[in-house]
Formats: structure tokens, sequence, C-alpha cells
């Protein structure tokens, strides 16, 4: 066991390099530095913001600088266009915002997927399954990006329920549509991927066995068909994790949460460089160190897995 | 008992005929799509987008840029209308919503099949180098995919988007680079079943160099899954630009595409001018619709086992 998790960690390390200097170098040859304005900077003050930024170093020397901040200090740095803040001020500020409701949508897409998806497969061709097989084609062609203008159609603007945006810890009226918005599609795909396997695990010989020793139905579930059935719904979390932290983008912009999203979309197009990369790497990070938990989990719960 | 000789002869003719047979795989699975209704109602919807998309502009009264300043600024008089040319109605700047509609349908179209081009391309040949060579080549090409696909591309991609210019060309380079991956990991799994066909050994046994037996042997074999995967790429890169555009960093004015479109309308929707986000949200809807059911219709039609 130990020595497949230094395998997968073998594979999560360079990975983390190559995302942290491929977008270093791709910001490097990027035409127009961070101090490009359209009314000319005299040269010596050029100079100056270079050299204070650490721009007229050798680009392998600032790499090293970047990269010695972030592994030993966590620091990304100052931020290009606010003079008085650093990047990590920036992230800090929406980080706890978007773990908040992207920790809150994960959990209930994969509880209700799971929920749905067995549901579905045991109760086959009943108004149940058709409804859960409905969903799931249905949110399909419903991204988050339509979910989000919908919800706000139907709770705010028809019924008046819920806050159109904003966001409070103390208040979870404004939680309810962000986590709506990001956890269906993947509730869907995951109740899909539910049913499927289950359907094909129900009809295997080990359930047959189970059922002709005269087991409970409910305990034949829960003990011999959950656990593999749930191995494909595992694989699937590591690429739908990724998704829902893009799809947090669209939740920030879209209901003004003030999360990490809106951070980086606004330094898009402010062009701070320094926040786009400091979101990028903590994201990368998450989603790597997420892609090892999820393989961990899979190769303690599929036997068949060789370390 | 008395034997019919007409019906006799007609038998004998019939066996021995040789055209009856020769039910290749191909004809088969054209007959089983063309029995899944799903899949001719997919085909139906995808034709009438294509339609559109192509023919659009001769039917529309207006084109995509021009602003009618009889209804711009006016909710009431800028609904869908016969009587003044703007089928769709028009946007709040008064511009004709059905000819942007066309446009938005053209752009998001041409991303999803050039992504999907390039992924065929890019993904099948890499895929099937890598498999076909096994061993520590596959190893360090496999390890290079896997690093590339734990990686947040979206980030990655507005990244690329911001500081290389928001243009087409743009779009189409960042989409390219990263949907050859998953393409390449499928063809991948499958080539490593195939060439240990006897065709395979044969050749190789009497000498036939590798790309001779890769371009030969391998790619043809490939090509119901690289089509059925190609077919179910198509609204993932749609649904990749429709994202970008609906934060504002895909193409820009006066171009548009569906997904900037539905931002738009998202964001007028308290005026009460929703048609500005029922049209393009209904071509979006409806394009994806088309090609999941005519993907899924492939795939069952190629492997009629998996139903």
């Amino acid at each position: 066991m130990i020595v497949y998790i230094l395998k997968r960690l073998a594979v999560a390390i360079p990975t983390l390099l190559v995302l942290i200097i491929a977008s270093f170098v791709l910001m490097h040859v990027a035409p127009g530095g961070p101090f490009t304005a359209e009314r000319a900077v005299p040269p010596e003050v050029l100079a100056n913001l270079n050299a204070k930024y650490g721009l007229d170093q050798p680009l392998w020397k600032q790499i090293a600088t970047y990269l010695w901040g972030v592994v030993a200090h966590f620091d990304f740095g100052p931020s290009f266009v606010y003079k008085d803040r650093s990047v990590n001020d920036i992230i800090s500020q929406g980080f706890p915002v978007t773990l908040t409701y992207g920790f809150l949508s994960f959990i209930a897409a994969v509880l209700v997927g799971v929920t749905l998806g067995v549901t579905a497969a045991i109760k086959r061709n009943s108004w149940l399954d058709y409804l859960a097989v409905g969903i799931s084609i249905g949110a399909q062609v419903l991204p988050n990006f339509v979910m989000a203008p919908i919800l706000v159609l139907i709770f705010t603007l028809s019924l008046h329920w819920l806050p159109g945006g904003g966001w409070s810890f103390d208040d979870p009226r404004f939680w309810i549509m962000p986590v709506i918005a990001l956890s269906t599609s993947y509730m869907a795909s995951i109740a899909r991927i539910t049913r499927s396997s289950m359907l094909e695990v129900l009809s295997s010989n080990h359930i047959r066995t189970a059922r002709a020793k005269g087991l409970p139905k409910r305990k034949i579930i829960m003990r011999h068909a959950l656990r593999p059935a749930l191995l494909p719904v595992i694989s699937y979390l590591g690429p739908a994790f990724v998704s829902m932290i893009t799809g947090s983008v669209i939740v920030d912009v879209y209901f003004t949460t003030g999360g990490i999203g809106k951070s980086f979309v606004d330094s898009a197009l402010n062009r701070d460089y320094a926040v786009m990369m400091g979101v990028t790497i903590l994201l990368g990070t998450l989603t790597i160190l997420f892609n090892l938990v999820v393989d961990i989990i899979y190769g303690w719960i599929d036997p068949k897995i060789r370390y | 008992m008395v034997i019919d000789e007409t019906k006799m002869a007609s038998l004998a003719e019939a066996t021995s005929r040789e055209d009856v047979a020769g039910r290749s795989l191909w004809a088969d699975a054209r007959r089983r799509f063309f029995r899944n209704k799903a899949a001719i109602f997919g085909m139906g919807l995808l034709i009438f987008v294509v339609a559109f998309a192509l023919f659009g502009n001769w039917v529309a009264a207006w084109n995509n840029s021009d602003i009618d300043y009889n209804v711009m600024g006016d909710a009431a008089a800028s609904g869908p209308s016969f009587a003044n040319g703007h089928y769709f109605g028009a946007d709040d700047l008064g511009r004709d919503l059905f000819a942007r509609t066309v446009q938005g349908t053209q752009i998001s179209l041409l991303v999803g099949v050039i992504g999907t081009l390039i992924a065929v391309s890019v993904g099948t040949v890499y895929g099937a180098i890598s498999g076909y060579f096994g061993g520590r080549v596959d190893g360090i090409m496999m390890r290079l995919v896997d690093i590339l696909l734990a990686i947040p591309y979206m980030f990655v991609l507005i990244l690329l988007l911001v500081m290389y210019g928001r243009s087409i060309g743009m779009l189409f380079v960042g989409v390219g680079l990263i949907s050859w991956l998953e393409m390449a990991r499928i063809v991948r799994g499958q080539t490593l079943t195939l060439k240990n066909r006897e065709y395979v050994e044969a050749a190789r046994a009497i000498g036939v160099p590798a790309p001779t037996i890769i371009r030969r042997h391998i790619l043809p074999n490939l090509v119901g899954v690289v089509v059925v995967f190609a077919t179910l790429l198509v609204p993932l890169m749609i649904l990749t630009e429709s994202f970008i555009s609906f934060l504002g960093l895909g193409v820009q004015e006066p171009q548009t595409s569906l997904g900037a479109l539905i931002s738009e309308g998202a964001g007028t929707m308290s005026y009460g001018t929703l048609w500005q986000l029922a049209f393009p949200l209904f071509f979006f809807v409806i394009t994806l619709f088309g090609f999941y059911f005519v993907g899924d219709g492939l795939r069952d039609a190629l492997d009629p086992k998996e139903r």
C-alpha cells in the first residue's frame, strides 16, 4: 500500500511542477509586460518597477525564486495591479467562501446522486427509475451557467424566495442556489453511473448466491452490491472535482458570492498575471491532492488493484 | 403430397444467390442506428441546427451588427415580431437577435467541430503509437497525458486567451490543446487489444514496417471507437467554449457565440426581456441533445451488447 501511495506521489509532484513552470513561462513570453500602459512610462521608472518585482532577473532565476516562495512559504508574491495587496491577501479573502459552497455541493452531488442511482437500479422500470433517468439526461444539457439564470428566474424573480446573489456565512438562504447550480449536473452524472454499475452488479453471481442464501434484500444491497457498484463512481469523482472547481468561477461571477473565481476573472480582465497564476496553482494543487486521495481510496476499496 | 415446383425453384435460386450475404459490420450498424428512435430524433435536431447556421442569414432581415434605433432600449418594442423583421426580437442594443443567434450557432458549431478534428487527428495518432510500441515509450507518453489531464485546463485556457489575445484562432488552439488527451487514452486502450490479434502478428512476421502496420491494420480498426468518442466530444467542446464566453473571456464583439448570448440574455432577464435568454438557450440545448443522442445511438449501433 505504501509503495502504491509513493507511486501516486511520484506522479503528483512532477504534475505540480509542470503546472507552475508552464504557467510561469507562458506569462513570461506573453506579449506586453504587466506595466505596459497606454501612457508611456519613463524608462527609469520602468527599470525600477522591473527591479522591484524581480523582472530584470534571468528567467530561470525568476522561476526558482517564485517556486521557492510558493513551496517554502506558500507565498505567491505581490499583485501586479493592486500595489498594496499581495496575491495571498486576495486569495485568502475568497477562498473560505469557495471552499464552503464547493464542499456542500460535492457532498450533495455524491449523496443525492448515489441514492438516486441505487433506487433507480433497484426499482428498475418503475416511475422512479424513469424519473431518475429523465433527470440525468436533462441535466446533461443544463450546465451550471445555464442552471444559474434559470434558478434566479424561478426563485428570485418569480417566487421571491431566495436572494439573487451575495453571500453570508450565517444565512443558509444564500447558499441554496449556488449549491444547486453547481451540483446538479454532477448529481445527474453520478446517478447515471451508479444506476448502470448497480444494474450490472445486481445481475452478477455473488448477488445471486446471496439471494439464494436467503439474505434480506437490504443486507444484500448494503453489504454486497454497493461496494463494487461504487467503484466507477469513485473514479468519476476526480474529473468531477476538477470541473466543479472550474464551475465555481461561474457561481462566483453570477451570484456574486465573492469567492476565489471572481478574483480569477477580475484578474483576467485586469491582466493581473500574478493573481491568475496564484489561483491556477492553488486550484491545481487542490485538484492533484484530491486525485491522490481518490486513487488511494480506490486502491483500498478495490481488491483487484495490485500495488 | 404435392411439391410446388415453382416454390422449390425460387427457394433454390434464393439459397444459391450470392448477394444475399455480405452484411458487414457497418451495414449491420447502420440498420441498428436507423431503428433507434432517439438517434434519429437527434439526427433531425442536428440537421435543423446545421441548416439554421448555414442558411439562417438568407432568412434574416437584419445584419448581426446593425443597430435598429427604433427598438433600441425599448423592452416592449424589441420583442419577437415578424412586422419589423426581428423574428427572435432584438437585444438591448437594438441588434437583431435572429442574426446574432445564427452567428452564435455558427461559432459554437465551428469550435466544436474544429476542436474535435484536432482531437481526432492528434489523439488517434498519439494513442496508436503509444499503444502499439508499448513498454517504455508507452509509459512515458501516457505519463505525460496523465500529467496534462490533472491540470485544471479551463484556467490555463483562460490564461492563454488573456495573454495572447482573445481571437477565435486562439480559442481553437486552446481547445485543441486539451481535447486530444482523453482521445489518446481511449485509442491507446483499443490499440493494446488490437496489436495482439493474429493479422497484426502475421503482418509483423512477414516484415511489414511498424508505420505501415499502424496505418493499414491498426487505424482502420479504431474507426468505430474514434467516431463514437468524437461525436460525444463535440458537445463538450461547445460547452467549454460557451463557458468561457459566458464569463466574457471568449470571442469578441461583434462576433458572438451561444455562450455569450446566453450570458447577455441572463443579464437582462430581470427587465422582462426573456426572449433574449430563451432563443439562444433553445439552440444551445437542442445542439447538445442532438450530439448526445447521435453519439449514444452510434455507440449502441456499433456495440449492441452494451445496451
